[in-house]
């Protein structure tokens, strides 16, 4: 069992005085796979990701990293982990050269194989000609490859991301993760946390964190099958008065507004949606287009965020 | 074996970044060469040409000479020649004079009688040095020739100045000045130098790898005792070549004395970063020690002249010790186990300060 997954956790939660950051997460991570953390700032994302690696100690629950215990022999997991941080971390004053030296220095990396490792490093994250380059002076994504390069230097089993394309543009964001697919297809396990949809969509697993609770947790396919809810989509050249008529739908769960095209989520268990809305726009005398569609990442999160309020009201 | 090369790794890197950084490798040098030059050549307690103001309304033989002795003894530096002494408290109030002298007509019947005082001095006593320089001239003779002059009486106190005849102020503010100067630059850029790597964020990277906090403080402080020791080289080099202020006692025992010393600033530096969350706060707190370590230490002013528990502040200061040890050991040629109250307390402070510094170091992980 525990040698299919890199991480598990049961219970695990984290009080910050009367503020609960994580409250009970339960957390399975397969081996050799890319697990995403999806949930907006402040839902306990990082908190998770510093207790799994030994920085913060848990109030209460057990985890078990790499088959290490924590928080227990700190030391020794941390040499088998790789971190990288959400705000570059890196000497900005040394070059991307002296950085990887220094890495390779403190994770005691054998002496005699440094040399070609960073090399190796180097040419992989399209550093190799800016060796020389003081790591402050580069652009975002050449940072971020350079954490990267950091992260990896040692070989870990298990890379913990926190936010790591928050500074970065699209495409270098792309051969980001194309990167990332390449590790864990060597069978490094992965965890990144993200606030972005298109990056949880690549992960082969999810799990959705509101307000230090996970509230969703499975592959992308399955999250987006298993919403309980319709997704309508509706194109109206008066999005705004549309808005004002759909909400008041019985059922609608939640109505976003896209250009001109309006998202409305409404249960299951209600028939004929399309239809339902259809009509009270007709009825309205607002001209529009509705038509069912698939869910995707986007709704599924508005979806299991909402629940909780739903329960409360 | 892995720790001691991740703590060269440290060292290392600490050193490289140093090098690179201009302004501080540059105030590592310059700092305590400028600082000498300025203090030791502009700090003079020995106060000469007060700028004076003369109403002579007597205007006889005796009384010019007067004058013209006054002007010889280099204390008074008369610029102005009045009529009355209303001008000269005028002049004393514009803040154009520090002294004023006041001959009155009967000045050659006082000097004669010599049961009332021949000559008032006004002074401007808001500055007590200036004030007693003032009071040195009570004691300058005055007569016709020598044979009208008044016998000076023989004094009841004799004062014999030891470790410093010429009353030479260097000899005084340097070894002073080493203490004020190691307390600047060892603190700061220990508290500044921990205090970057969190705003940078290089710390949250550090403290995943197998660095231990051990490994991270004393690899960020090595650097630095090194940086002291250098300092302490040059301006012992620049106070024996400029203002010939001698090592009388053992250079060895300095050292030692200044080891301990620069160990008690880097502990609390250490103790600063752990309180601070910006290198602009650590500058702050850095200013709110320096200013009782130049004021309170017995360097500027004489310890034993402080009020009771200004001295207890005094004594919570490593300077207030260390300037104790220096002053011993250069001047008066004492060895340092002489001097075991300052040693004993430089100890404790650094033990507590460190103790504290390491205890919330870790604390701040979680």
């Amino acid at each position: 069992m525990s040698d299919a997954y890199a991480i598990e956790a049961r219970g695990l939660s984290k009080h910050f005085g009367s503020l609960v950051a994580v409250d009970k997460l339960d957390l399975a991570v397969p081996r050799g796979r890319i697990y995403g953390f999806l949930g907006p700032n402040g839902c306990g994302k990082s908190t998770t990701i510093r207790m799994l690696c030994g920085l913060l100690t848990p109030t209460a629950g057990t985890a078990t990293v790499l088959g290490i215990d924590v928080p227990g022999d700190a030391a020794t997991l941390k040499a088998r982990i790789g971190y990288m941080t959400q705000k570059f971390s890196l000497f900005g004053d040394m070059s991307n050269d002296e950085n990887l030296q220094f890495i390779a220095e403190i994770y005691s990396y054998p002496r005699r194989d440094r040399r070609r490792r960073i090399d190796e490093l180097l040419e992989r994250y399209d550093l190799a000609d800016r060796r020389k380059q003081l790591a402050g002076t580069m652009s975002g994504g050449q940072k971020q490859r350079l954490a990267l390069a950091c992260a990896v230097l040692h070989k870990p089993d298990l890379l913990l991301l926190d936010e790591p394309t928050s500074a970065v543009d699209p495409q270098s964001r792309r051969d980001f993760w194309a990167k990332l697919f390449a590790l864990a297809e060597a069978g490094t396990t992965i965890l990144v946390s993200t606030h972005y949809m298109d990056e949880a969509e690549r992960c082969h697993r999810l799990a959705i964190l509101d307000r230090g609770v996970k509230v969703a947790d499975g592959t992308p396919q399955e999250l987006k099958d298993d919403t309980g809810m319709h997704v309508v989509e509706v194109l109206a050249d008066d999005p705004f008065a549309a808005q004002n008529v759909v909400s008041a739908v019985p059922g609608v769960v939640s109505v976003t507004q896209l250009g001109i095209r309006l998202r409305i989520l409404i249960p299951d268990s209600i028939a004929e949606p399309a239809e339902r809305i259809a009509a009270q726009l007709e009825a309205a005398g607002i001209p529009a287009s509705t038509a069912l569609t698939s869910a995707g990442l986007e709704d599924v999160f508005v979806a299991v965020t909402l629940k909780p309020k739903q329960a409360a009201a | 074996m892995n720790s001691l090369s991740r703590l060269s790794a440290i060292v290392r890197k600490e050193v490289r970044q140093l090098s690179r950084d201009r302004l501080t490798f540059g105030m590592v040098v310059g700092l305590p060469i400028i600082q000498m030059l300025l203090f030791g050549f502009a700090i003079n307690t020995d106060v000469r040409n007060l700028k004076t103001a003369v109403a002579n309304e007597a205007n006889t033989h005796l009384s010019r000479e007067f004058i013209a002795h006054l002007g010889q003894s280099q204390v008074a530096d008369i610029r102005y020649r009045v009529a009355s002494p209303a001008e000269l408290t005028e002049l004393l109030r514009r803040g154009r004079i520090s002294m004023g002298v006041h001959i009155p007509h009967d000045f050659d019947r006082r000097v004669v009688d010599s049961d009332r005082a021949a000559v008032q001095i006004l002074v401007d006593g808001s500055d007590p040095t200036i004030l007693g320089v003032a009071n040195q001239l009570r004691s300058m003779p005055i007569g016709f020739d020598s044979a009208l002059a008044t016998p000076a009486a023989a004094a009841a106190v004799a004062v014999r100045p030891f470790y410093n005849p010429e009353r030479r102020t260097p000899v005084n503010i340097v070894p002073g000045l080493m203490g004020i100067i190691l307390t600047m630059t060892m603190m700061l850029f220990t508290a500044v130098a921990i205090v970057r790597e969190r705003e940078r964020g290089n710390l949250e990277l550090l403290i995943n790898t197998p660095v231990s906090s051990a490994e991270l403080m004393i690899g960020k402080v090595i650097p630095y005792i090194l940086i002291g020791m250098l300092q302490l080289a040059l301006i012992l080099g620049v106070g024996e070549l400029l203002f010939d202020v001698p090592v009388r006692g053992s250079i060895v025992d300095l050292y030692l004395a200044a080891s301990l010393f620069i160990a008690a600033n880097l502990a609390l530096g250490l103790l600063i970063s752990t309180l601070v969350k910006t290198q602009f706060q650590a500058m702050q707190m850095t200013v709110f020690v320096l200013l009782p370590s130049i004021l309170l230490s017995g360097f500027m002013f004489p310890f034993d002249g402080m009020p009771r528990f200004a001295q207890w502040l005094g004594e919570l200061l490593p300077n207030t010790h260390f300037i104790r040890l220096t002053r011993g050991i250069m001047l008066r040629e004492a060895s340092i186990a002489e001097l075991y109250p300052a040693v004993i307390a430089l100890a404790v402070f650094t033990t507590v300060a460190m103790t504290l510094a390491a205890s919330r170091f870790s604390k701040r992980l979680d």
